[in-house]
C-alpha cells in the first residue's frame, strides 16, 4: 500500500489510494458526496454534476476526478450545497416528477437528494413537459416523464455482445432517452430487473410490479441518503 | 392579545390534506386553544369576517374560480402556506399538464371509453361554471406564497410543528420522517 | 439503397470509429439516412439501432428523413437578421410554399434554419446542397428558387461572381468573399509554403521546436488560451502507441470566420503548421477536424494537400527528415457547436456524440482513441509556423507582454467594412471600431454569445487574455439594434440550440433562464426577476465544458453593461408576477366548449 493519498475534505485528514475517485475515496474516509449518475461498476460521467466539490477554486465532479495527494476538497460549504440542490429542483422542474404517484417513491435518488436538502419547493418554475412513456417492451416501462438523463441505463444494460439497449436521441432540451426496438423486444426479465436497478428514479419500471414495499419500509422513508457511509 | 386567526381552502385538491389537518387527532383541541378559525370548511364559514393572519392552501388552481380564491385568500391573509404537493406543484391533477386541454375536454366528454351515455356530445359550457385552465398552476406561480409544506398529504405532525412554530416564533425543527413527497 | 450504405461501408472498413464519415456519405448520396440504412449500420458495426441513432440525432445536418433535392439551410444567427434574415426566409417560404422545416410535397426543396455558418460579414448566407451562398436578397431567393424548379444543378443556380481571393480558383469556385481587410504574420503573402519544414526542422530538434513555442509565450487562438507551448510539452512526454495532431476548424462562436478566411487564403501555413507540430509531439498523424458549414471547400483543401504531399512536405521522411512521418486527413462535423470542445470534438472524431469528456484526463494524455492529441485552433497551427521560422524571442516583440503576437478578429455587424483584421493582440476596442468604420455603436460583443457585451464605458479596454479575452469574434451593435430582444434572447436560444444536453445544468438552466428573460421581455418582468437571473446563472459554473459554463453570459454580461433596458422593461407598481394571465390561460378551453370567457360572475 505504497501509492497511498493523503488529502482533506473540508479540512478533514483523509487517505486513500491514489488515483481512486474522490466520490469513493471520500466513501471510504466516512464522507458521504451526493451522487446521481454514478454508479459502481460503470466508468463515471460526470452528467448530473450532483457531486461538484472545488479543488483549487475550480469546480469538479467528485465522481469523476481522481484523488491526488495532497489534494484540498471543499465540499459541504453552502454555495456548493446550493448548487447541488438548485441542480435537483432543475431535474425536479425539467420532468414530470409526480412523486404520490411514482412506484419508485421512497426508493427514489432524486427524491432522496429532495429530502436531504428539505427542497420545500424548487425555485424555478414547472416546465411541465409532454413526454412518452414507451411500454411496448414486454417486461419494461420506459416512462420518459421521469427521466433525469442520467445515463446509467445507456451505460450498464447491454446485452451479450455488447450493445446498448438504451440510448440518448437528439440533444440539448430535446434529449431523452429511447429503448432499441429490436432489442427491447427480445429483453429478458432478468435484464428488465436489471434495467429498472440501473435507474435512480421511476423511469424504467418492470412491468405488473410496484408499490411493493409498504410506506415506512422504504429506502429513504427513515434516514437520508448516504447514511450508510460512515467510519 | 387576541388569538391569531387561520384560514383554509381547498382547490384543485382532494381533501386530503384537510384530512391530514384532523388527524392531528387530540391536538385540536389545543390548536382551537391557541388559534381561531375563519373562512374554513373545518368550520363552514364561507367567506372572510375578518383580517386572516395564516391562509393555509391545499390544491392548485385548475380553473378560474381557483384562481379567485387564491387572489382572495391572498387579499384577506398576512401569511399563505401552500399545504401538499397539489398546492405545490400542481400534484395528480397536474398529470394532464403538457396535454393541450381540447385533448383531456374531449378525452373526458366525447372520446374516452367510458363517455357512451353523453351521445348528443354536451360540453360543459354553462356561464355559471368555472373556466378551466390551459394547465394547472402551482399556487405560487399565481400568487406569493410564504410557507410550503409538503407532502402527500403533509404529515399531520409536519403540520402542527409548523403551525405551532408560526403561531409561537418558536423555531421550526423539522426532523428527516416529515418532509415527504408522497 | 443497400449497396449504397455497403460500399460506403466497405470504404471506411466497418470501423466504428468513422461513423461521422459513414453517416455524411449516407445522407450527402441518399440525401438522407433511411431506416434501412441504419439496420444495416447496426448490424455491420455491431451496434444496437438506438446507439446508431443516438449519433444521427445529435447533428443538426444528418437526417432520417428526405430533406430536399435541393436543401436550403438559412443561417438565424443575430448578424443574420440585422441584415434580412426576415424577408429573405419570408421570400423562401412563399416561393417555396412550404414554411421552414418542411420540406415540398414534390421532394424538391427543404427549408431549415440552421446556426451561425461563418458568414457574419456577408449575411443573410443560406447553404444549399453544401455550396455557400451569400449576400441573399428576396430577388435573389426568387431567382433561385425559379432555377431550382427548372432542375439546374447547384452550381448552375450562382450567377454571382465568384468571391475574392482563392475563392476564384477552379477547386473551390466560391461566391464567398474573404474580406482580408488587414494582413499580419498570418495573413501576409510574404511566406513560401515549406520554407521552415525545409530549413528549420532539419536543423532542430522536436525539443527545440517546443522550446521556441514556450519562449514565444503563444496561447491557444480558439478561446481557451491555454499555452501552446506546454501543451505540446505535456503530450510529447505522454505515453502511448501513438500520437494525433488534431486541428479545430469547427468555428462555431457565432460572429466568427476567420478560420474560414485562414483555410481559404492559407490552408499550407495551417497544414505546415500541423505538421510542425507532428514533428515536435512525435506524431505521423493529423487531422483537419472541419465544421460540415465549411465543406465547400473540401476538394480545394484535398488538393492543397495533394500538392504539399508532392512536394514531400507531408508523406514519408518530410523534407529528408529521418523518421518523420506525418500525413493529414480531413474529418468533418455535421452541425454541433458543441464540438468546438476540444474533448467533443473528439468524440465527434470517434463517431459518437459530440459530448464533451470530463477532464482529467486530458486529451495530451488520452485524446483520439485514448491516445496522446493535441487539438490546437486553425489560427494557432498558423502561427505556429512563423514561431519556428522566426524564434520564440522575435514573436514577442508583438502584442502585450501576457498575449504576445497577433489575433484574427472576425468583425461583423454594423459597421462600413465587415471581415477579417490581423492585430497585436493588445489593441483596443475603440481603434478597432474606428479601424471598421463604426461611427454609432451602442455595443459590442466581444467574444461572441459565449463572451461578453460591452457598452461605450468600456470601448477604452484592450484585447487581451488579461483584458477581453476573445476566440476573434467581435459583433458591432447600432443605436438601432434592440439589445435584449435580438442579441441576447437570439443568444439565448443558441445555447439551447446547441447544447448537447448531457449535464443537467446546461440542459435545463438555460432554458429556465431565457424562459425568465422572455417573461421581462413581454412586459411581466418584476424586479426580484433581475436578481433571479443573477444568482441563477451560479449553477451554470457547474457545468462540464465551456458551452454550459458560459451558456448565461448573454444575460449575465447585459445585466451587468446594460442593466437600464431590464429595468426599463419592469413593472414598476408590483413587487410579484410570474407572468400567470388568466385571460390567456382560459382562451383555449372556453374555445373549445363553445364559451365567451366571463370574468364577472364569480
Amino acid at each position: 500500500m505504497s501509492n497511498l493519498a493523503k488529502f482533506k475534505i473540508d479540512g478533514v485528514e483523509c487517505m486513500a489510494e491514489a488515483g481512486k475517485f474522490i466520490v469513493e475515496a471520500a466513501r471510504e474516509n466516512g464522507i458521504f458526496i451526493p451522487t446521481l449518475c454514478n454508479m459502481p461498476g460503470v466508468k463515471p460521467q460526470g452528467a448530473c454534476r450532483v457531486c461538484t466539490v472545488r479543488i483549487n477554486g475550480r469546480l469538479m465532479t467528485a465522481c469523476t476526478t481522481p484523488i491526488g495527494d495532497g489534494m484540498e476538497i471543499e465540499s459541504n460549504k453552502p454555495d456548493l450545497i446550493d448548487i447541488r440542490k438548485s441542480i435537483v429542483e432543475l431535474l425536479f422542474v425539467s420532468g414530470n416528477h409526480f412523486c404520490p404517484a411514482c412506484e419508485k417513491s421512497g426508493d427514489c435518488e432524486l427524491q432522496a437528494l429532495g429530502y436531504l436538502y428539505q427542497m420545500m419547493v424548487p425555485r424555478y418554475p414547472y416546465d411541465f413537459p409532454l413526454r412518452e412513456v414507451d411500454a411496448s417492451s414486454p417486461y419494461i416501462i420506459k416512462d420518459q416523464n421521469r427521466c433525469i438523463m442520467c445515463k446509467r441505463c445507456i451505460k450498464s444494460v447491454k446485452d451479450e455482445e455488447g450493445r446498448s439497449y438504451f440510448a440518448f436521441h437528439n440533444r440539448g432540451d430535446k434529449l431523452e432517452v429511447v429503448l432499441d426496438k429490436v432489442l427491447g423486444e427480445s429483453m429478458d426479465k432478468q435484464t428488465a430487473e436489471k434495467a429498472m436497478e440501473s435507474c435512480p428514479v421511476g423511469s424504467i419500471l418492470v412491468k405488473e410490479k410496484g408499490f411493493a414495499k409498504p410506506i415506512g419500509t422504504r429506502k429513504f422513508d427513515r434516514k437520508p441518503i448516504g447514511s450508510d457511509v460512515k467510519l | 392579545m387576541s388569538k391569531p386567526v387561520i384560514a383554509t381552502t381547498s382547490l384543485a385538491g382532494c381533501f386530503g390534506c384537510h384530512m391530514s389537518i384532523l388527524d392531528i387527532d387530540e391536538r385540536i383541541l389545543q390548536l382551537f386553544d391557541l388559534v381561531e378559525f375563519n373562512k374554513s370548511p373545518i368550520d363552514d364559514i364561507k367567506k372572510f369576517t375578518k383580517p386572516v393572519d395564516i391562509g393555509i392552501i391545499e390544491g392548485g388552481c385548475c380553473n378560474s374560480e381557483n384562481v379567485e380564491v387564491l387572489k382572495d385568500f391572498r387579499k384577506n391573509c398576512k401569511i399563505l402556506i401552500s399545504l401538499g404537493e397539489c398546492a405545490i406543484m400542481g400534484g395528480l391533477p397536474a398529470l394532464r399538464n403538457g396535454i393541450p386541454v381540447e385533448e383531456c375536454l374531449h378525452e373526458a366528454y366525447i372520446g374516452g371509453p367510458t363517455v357512451q351515455l353523453n351521445t348528443k356530445h354536451i360540453l360543459p359550457n354553462d356561464d355559471e361554471l368555472p373556466m378551466l385552465l390551459d394547465k394547472v398552476y402551482p399556487c405560487h406561480e399565481i400568487v406569493k406564497i410564504d410557507y410550503y409544506l409538503p407532502g402527500c398529504p403533509p404529515r399531520a405532525d409536519l403540520i402542527w410543528d409548523a403551525l405551532v412554530a408560526l403561531i409561537t416564533g418558536d423555531p421550526l425543527k423539522l426532523p428527516y420522517e416529515l418532509i415527504k413527497f408522497d | 439503397m443497400k449497396d449504397t450504405v455497403k460500399q460506403i461501408l466497405k470504404q471506411y472498413g466497418s470501423d466504428r470509429n468513422r461513423l461521422m464519415d459513414i453517416l455524411i456519405d449516407i445522407q450527402e448520396q441518399l440525401g438522407y439516412i433511411p431506416k434501412d440504412a441504419i439496420d444495416l449500420l447496426a448490424a455491420n458495426l455491431g451496434m444496437s439501432q438506438v446507439d446508431v441513432e443516438q449519433t444521427i440525432s445529435f447533428y443538426h445536418f444528418f437526417s432520417t428523413k428526405p430533406r430536399g433535392k435541393y436543401a436550403i439551410y438559412l443561417n438565424d444567427s443575430a448578424v443574420a437578421r440585422m441584415f434580412g434574415y426576415d424577408s429573405v426566409k419570408r421570400t423562401f417560404e412563399s416561393e417555396a410554399g412550404i414554411k421552414f422545416g418542411q420540406v415540398s410535397d414534390d421532394g424538391l426543396i427543404g427549408l431549415f434554419n440552421t446556426a451561425c455558418m461563418g458568414m457574419s460579414d456577408q449575411e443573410p448566407a443560406a447553404i444549399i446542397n453544401n455550396k455557400v451562398f451569400t449576400r441573399l436578397t428576396p430577388y435573389r431567393v426568387r431567382e433561385i428558387v425559379k432555377h431550382m424548379r427548372e432542375g439546374k444543378a447547384v452550381e448552375e443556380l450562382m450567377n454571382e461572381s465568384y468571391g475574392d481571393g482563392k475563392n476564384q480558383l477552379p477547386s473551390l469556385r466560391s461566391i464567398v468573399s474573404s474580406n482580408v481587410r488587414r494582413k499580419g504574420m498570418i495573413l501576409g503573402d510574404d511566406y513560401e509554403m515549406g520554407t521552415v519544414t525545409k530549413t528549420r526542422l532539419t536543423k532542430m530538434s522536436p525539443e527545440a521546436v517546443i522550446a521556441e513555442m514556450k519562449h514565444s509565450h503563444i496561447r491557444g487562438r480558439g478561446g481557451a488560451g491555454f499555452p501552446t507551448g506546454l501543451k505540446w510539452e505535456f503530450c510529447r512526454r505522454s505515453k502511448g502507441d501513438k500520437r494525433y495532431v488534431i486541428c479545430n476548424a469547427d468555428e462555431g462562436e457565432p460572429g466568427t470566420f476567420k478560420d474560414r478566411v485562414i483555410l481559404t487564403e492559407k490552408p499550407e501555413l495551417v497544414f505546415e503548421g500541423m505538421a510542425v507540430a507532428g514533428y515536435a509531439i512525435g506524431s505521423d498523424e493529423g487531422i483537419l477536424y472541419l465544421r460540415y458549414e465549411y465543406r465547400y471547400m473540401k476538394d480545394y483543401l484535398n488538393e492543397v494537400l495533394e500538392n504539399m504531399r508532392k512536394q514531400n512536405l507531408l508523406g514519408k521522411e518530410i523534407a529528408g527528415i529521418e523518421g518523420f512521418d506525418f500525413d493529414i486527413r480531413i474529418q468533418y462535423g455535421a452541425g454541433a457547436y458543441v464540438c468546438g470542445e476540444e474533448s467533443a470534438l473528439l468524440e465527434s472524431l470517434e463517431g459518437k456524440r459530440g459530448e464533451p469528456r470530463d477532464k482529467p484526463p486530458f486529451p495530451v494524455e488520452k485524446g483520439y482513441l485514448g491516445m496522446p492529441t493535441i487539438v490546437n485552433n486553425v489560427e494557432t497551427f498558423g502561427t505556429a509556423v512563423k514561431i519556428v521560422l522566426n524564434g520564440g524571442e522575435w514573436f514577442t516583440q508583438f502584442g502585450t507582454e501576457d498575449s504576445t503576437g497577433t489575433k484574427i478578429l472576425s468583425i461583423s455587424g454594423d459597421c462600413m467594412f465587415p471581415g477579417v483584421y490581423e492585430v497585436d493582440w493588445g489593441f483596443n476596442v475603440e481603434d478597432m471600431l474606428d479601424m471598421v468604420g463604426a461611427w454609432e455603436v451602442q455595443a459590442v460583443q466581444v467574444g461572441g454569445p459565449s463572451g461578453t457585451l460591452i457598452g461605450s464605458k468600456e470601448f477604452h479596454r484592450t484585447l487581451g487574455y488579461s483584458d477581453l479575452s476573445t476566440g476573434g469574434s467581435m459583433i458591432i451593435f447600432g443605436p438601432q439594434r434592440n439589445l435584449l430582444k435580438d442579441v441576447v434572447l437570439n443568444f439565448m436560444h443558441f445555447f439551447i440550440e446547441e447544447s448537447c444536453g448531457s449535464c443537467s445544468t446546461c440542459r435545463n438552466m438555460t432554458q429556465v433562464m431565457t424562459n425568465k428573460l422572455t417573461k421581462i421581455l413581454n412586459g411581466k418582468g418584476v424586479k426580484s426577476d433581475l436578481d433571479d437571473l443573477q444568482s441563477w446563472a451560479k449553477t451554470l459554473q457547474a457545468s462540464r465544458c465551456g458551452l454550459g459554463q458560459t451558456a448565461a453570459n448573454p444575460i449575465v454580461s447585459s445585466l451587468k453593461n446594460f442593466r437600464h433596458l431590464y429595468e426599463a422593461l419592469l413593472q414598476k407598481d408590483k413587487d410579484f408576477d410570474q407572468g400567470f394571465d388568466m385571460e390567456a390561460s382560459v382562451q383555449a378551453s372556453c374555445n373549445y366548449v363553445g364559451r365567451v370567457p366571463n370574468f364577472n360572475h364569480h
